[in-house]
């Protein structure tokens, strides 16, 4: 794609990526709304009081006697003002809440997409260039076990390996509770922290990139224009770089933009497991405690990043290869 | 003269369960500077291995089993990988047949030609020799064509830019898989043209493989005549061309289709399909893209009379298949009449289309991607028939019959497609059409995918069929040598207009475009008359 044409094709998804999120909000509301339980009793009955006169004055307080439309209509003045709602649980703003949480998860996941891609594309790429050799079965199988095995049992066993036998890494958490630290030490204590986790939420996504990348490089080294570059003279590190491996990229560009979005998600049971500060986790204690403005303020956190993701691929995709059309 | 290769006694393996055990078997040849040597035979004799041998490009799943390749006085064979990739693109280079398929979609075509000249140490001449070549090829305004991406150039431009490709570095050796295959008969003509004139000036040795003797006829020094791995001929081309030697050579000649124009009676004056004002544009962009339109098909009027053959001629683009598609309704145009039999089917619902479905069939270009590989040969013959209501017993001994029809053997009928060559499975998608008796069959391109041998036996078997049932045919193809020899009249279309139609005779004889006349001058070959060997064979 032109380069010249690039504003007018962003603001262009940007419209549609902003409908796409204002239907993702009503949606999400509607099914919060359809969950059985009154949220003026849950309140009340976490303050203990329960009398009739009392769930009135909340349901008053908080619109809950409006109809549904009324409701629906104050959300979305909220959200475009990023009012996300009030916590009666947490005593604090669902904003605040989640933007709060927000940079631990985009911590975790931004480091186990790195992780994966790099780690993945590169066995991928081993194993084809290996194809059919012992290189290439290793690979094979590794990937098959990574995509096997279940995320939570992967954290498990890691946190017993590293952690309880030999106690190199921390178990839990994002810092070490109770030191002061600043500038690089903190880096480093948080770096040791977010090890395990990544690698657990990572893991997975190790075997799809391995695969993927075997496969298209395999299918992209059969083409013809590899043909004619060796026909050229180009040696072969050359065209495995230049010609293979940039081709071979798109299917995983695009399938890594699924992933983007899914990690937010998936980190929930990751996050539980290592008690990482994110987002996650505070969607399972949302849950739990059936505290739904959270829960939809998170939804629809969530929902802005995944579309976020869409657009970047779109745009990477775009750039990389000329002959995706501004249509 | 010098000789450049020499190639002795050359074998190459095929791989275990090939149905022949060597894929090139006992070939010698030799090429010298400033000749072309033309390799001719059909698809899976061997020719395009024996490049791939002399390039060291062959797979690893074909062992070179015996013999010696001499390259500018060294034995290429026993060269280290190293110093045969140190040849390849510097000594000898190689043009393939997909100009498609065959630049790297992501790399500017600039940056691919000046990487042949970086991997051999020329780097730093590659900004001046760049545009240089693009020129040299004949492409205009080579700056801007350097920093386009393939895919913004047609088939006869990326030819040309593999061309420039393979003389960046001014190599002995020019081999050209069948440059010219995937392209228009006047593209076709100019690259033929601009090797000859490169050879020539820079007196090259080229190595031209193709499977068309009107190429030989256009270019070849020498032939080489392949079959089944072995050489069955060789010598000058007048030779080969005028005085054919082996039986196989004579078959293949024989083949050729010869583009003269009988003259023939005129069928009948009963219009059996009238197209009247047809009109399809296509749309692209919207929103916040630039919008494009393309006329496909505008003024293309024609009527076709009942029993009578008519081409469609054009090159690709033109919208010969598009407007063929309009016919059966799978291209839906938003102007005109389509006039059948008496009734306009364009307004026509879904349903009362129906009845027309069986009338009009239509056999496809690619006998590869038009069966459904998992069915039954006989299913697929006589699933049409089924769904209009026949008895399924009655709709398979009806296919077997037609499986005969096509001279195939009708055990056909229990296997499947992909057990069948190319020239079969567009005999079972022949007879698949025929299966619902139609009035009126549509061929888009049936015989464009087929070697020539094979493309001269369907020809036959559709205008032997066609007079035994009475066909009215709507044949679509872009050789106009084909199109002589099986219609009755010929359309000309080029961007999406008929420009001239008549009798075959007066299309060939007379023609009064000067696009049927740029057509006519590309034929390769012109100035041979193939020998008639009719008699002798």
């Amino acid at each position: 794609m032109e380069l010249s044409r690039l504003p007018a094709y962003l603001a262009g998804r940007l419209v549609k990526a902003a409908i796409v999120i204002l239907a993702i909000v009503v949606c999400n509301f509607f099914l919060i709304h359809a969950a059985p339980g009154d949220p003026a009793s849950i309140i009340a009955g976490q303050s203990g009081s329960a009398d009739a006169r009392f769930l009135e004055q909340l349901r008053a307080q908080f619109g809950l006697d409006q109809p549904l439309y009324v409701q629906l209509w104050m959300y979305l003045k909220g959200v475009l003002t990023l009012d996300l709602g009030f916590s009666h649980r947490q005593q604090a703003s669902v904003a605040a809440l989640v933007w709060d949480r927000l940079p631990a998860t985009l911590l975790l996941t931004g480091a186990a997409f790195i992780f994966a891609i790099v780690l993945g594309v590169t066995m991928g790429a081993l194993a084809a260039r290996r194809v059919g050799t012992w290189w290439d079965s290793i690979i094979t199988v590794l990937a098959l076990a990574f995509y096997a095995t279940p995320l939570f049992w992967v954290g498990l066993m890691l946190v017993l390996l590293f952690s309880v036998t030999l106690e190199w890494l921390p178990s839990f958490g994002m810092m070490s509770v109770g030191v002061e630290m600043s500038g690089i030490g903190k880096v480093l204590d948080v770096g040791k922290h977010l090890l395990l986790p990544a690698l657990t939420l990572g893991l997975f996504y190790v075997a799809v990139y391995a695969r993927l990348s075997r496969a298209t490089m395999l299918e992209v080294a059969d083409q013809d224009f590899v043909k004619t570059a060796r026909a050229k003279g180009v040696p072969e590190g050359r065209i495995l770089r230049r010609h293979i491996l940039r081709n071979a990229m798109l299917p995983v560009i695009t399938f890594a933009g699924i992933q983007a979005g899914q990690l937010i998600g998936g980190s929930i049971l990751v996050e539980t497991v290592f008690a990482w500060p994110g987002i996650g986790r505070l969607a399972f204690e949302a849950l739990l405690a059936r505290d739904y403005q959270v829960l939809m303020g998170v939804f629809f956190c969530t929902s802005v990043m995944v579309v976020l993701f869409n657009l970047i691929t779109d745009l990477l995709y775009a750039v990389v290869d000329p002959r995706v059309e501004v249509s | 003269m010098t000789r450049l290769l020499t190639v002795e006694n050359l074998t190459v393996g095929l791989p275990q369960g090939a149905d022949r055990p060597h894929a090139v078997e006992g070939l010698s040849l030799h090429v010298d500077a400033g000749e072309i040597l033309c390799v001719v035979g059909e698809s899976g004799s061997g020719k395009s291995i024996t490049a791939n041998t002399v390039m060291g490009l062959l797979p690893k799943l074909l062992p070179v089993k015996g013999g010696s390749i001499t390259f500018e006085g060294e034995d290429i064979l026993a060269l280290s990988e190293e110093a045969m990739r140190d040849r390849r693109g510097r000594r000898m280079a190689m043009v393939f047949q997909e100009p498609m398929t065959a630049l790297n979609p992501l790399m500017k075509v600039g940056d691919q030609i000046a990487e042949a000249l970086a991997v051999h140490g020329r780097g730093q001449d590659a900004a001046k020799r760049v545009p240089e070549l693009l020129a040299a090829v004949n492409l205009p305004d080579p700056a801007s064509i350097a920093r386009s991406h393939p895919f913004r150039l047609s088939g006869g431009q990326r030819q040309r830019v593999m061309i420039a490709m393979a003389l960046a570095l001014e190599p002995a050796l020019l081999i050209a898989d069948e440059p010219t295959t995937a392209l228009d008969v006047t593209t076709q003509m100019q690259i033929l043209r601009l090797v000859r004139e490169i050879q020539s000036r820079q007196g090259m040795g080229v190595m031209f493989i193709t499977h068309d003797f009107g190429v030989v006829a256009e270019i070849a020094d020498r032939v080489v005549v392949m079959q089944h791995g072995r050489i069955v001929e060789q010598g000058a081309a007048q030779q080969v061309l005028n005085a054919p030697q082996h039986p196989y050579t004579r078959a293949l000649i024989a083949a050729v289709p010869h583009g003269d124009a009988a003259a023939r009676p005129a069928v009948s004056v009963q219009p059996m399909l009238e197209m009247k004002g047809i009109e399809k544009t296509y749309h692209r962009g919207g929103w916040f893209g630039p919008k494009a339109t393309v006329r496909a098909i505008h003024s293309a009027d024609f009527t076709l009379f009942k029993g009578e053959t008519l081409g469609l001629v054009g090159e690709s683009g033109s919208g010969k298949s598009t407007l063929a598609r309009c016919v059966v309704r799978l291209v839906e145009p938003e102007k005109g009449e389509i006039i059948f039999a008496g009734e306009d089917l364009r307004p026509l619902s879904r349903t009362g289309w129906l009845p027309y479905r069986k009338r009009i069939q239509m056999v496809f270009q690619d006998p590869y991607a038009s069966l459904n590989p998992r069915r039954k040969v006989g299913d697929a013959i006589a699933e049409g028939p089924i769904t209009y209501g026949v008895d399924p017993a009655e709709a398979r001994a009806r296919a077997a019959e037609l499986l005969r029809l096509v001279q195939l053997d009708p055990s056909a009928l229990e296997r499947y497609p992909h057990e069948f060559s190319g020239g079969q499975r567009q005999r079972i998608g022949l007879a698949r059409a025929l299966a619902m008796q139609p009035e009126l069959l549509i061929a888009d391109e049936p015989v464009s995918a087929l070697d020539v041998s094979v493309q001269a036996q369907v020809l036959n078997l559709l205008a032997d069929i066609r007079k035994r049932l009475g066909l009215t045919m709507l044949f679509i193809t872009h050789d106009l040598r084909v199109a002589a020899q099986i219609c009755d009249r010929i359309a000309v279309m080029q961007r999406g207009a008929i420009v001239e139609i008549g009798s075959t005779a007066e299309v060939f004889g007379a023609p009064k475009h000067p696009y049927t006349r740029a057509l006519l001058d590309s034929i390769p070959g012109q100035g041979w008359t193939p020998p008639d060997l009719s008699r002798s064979a």
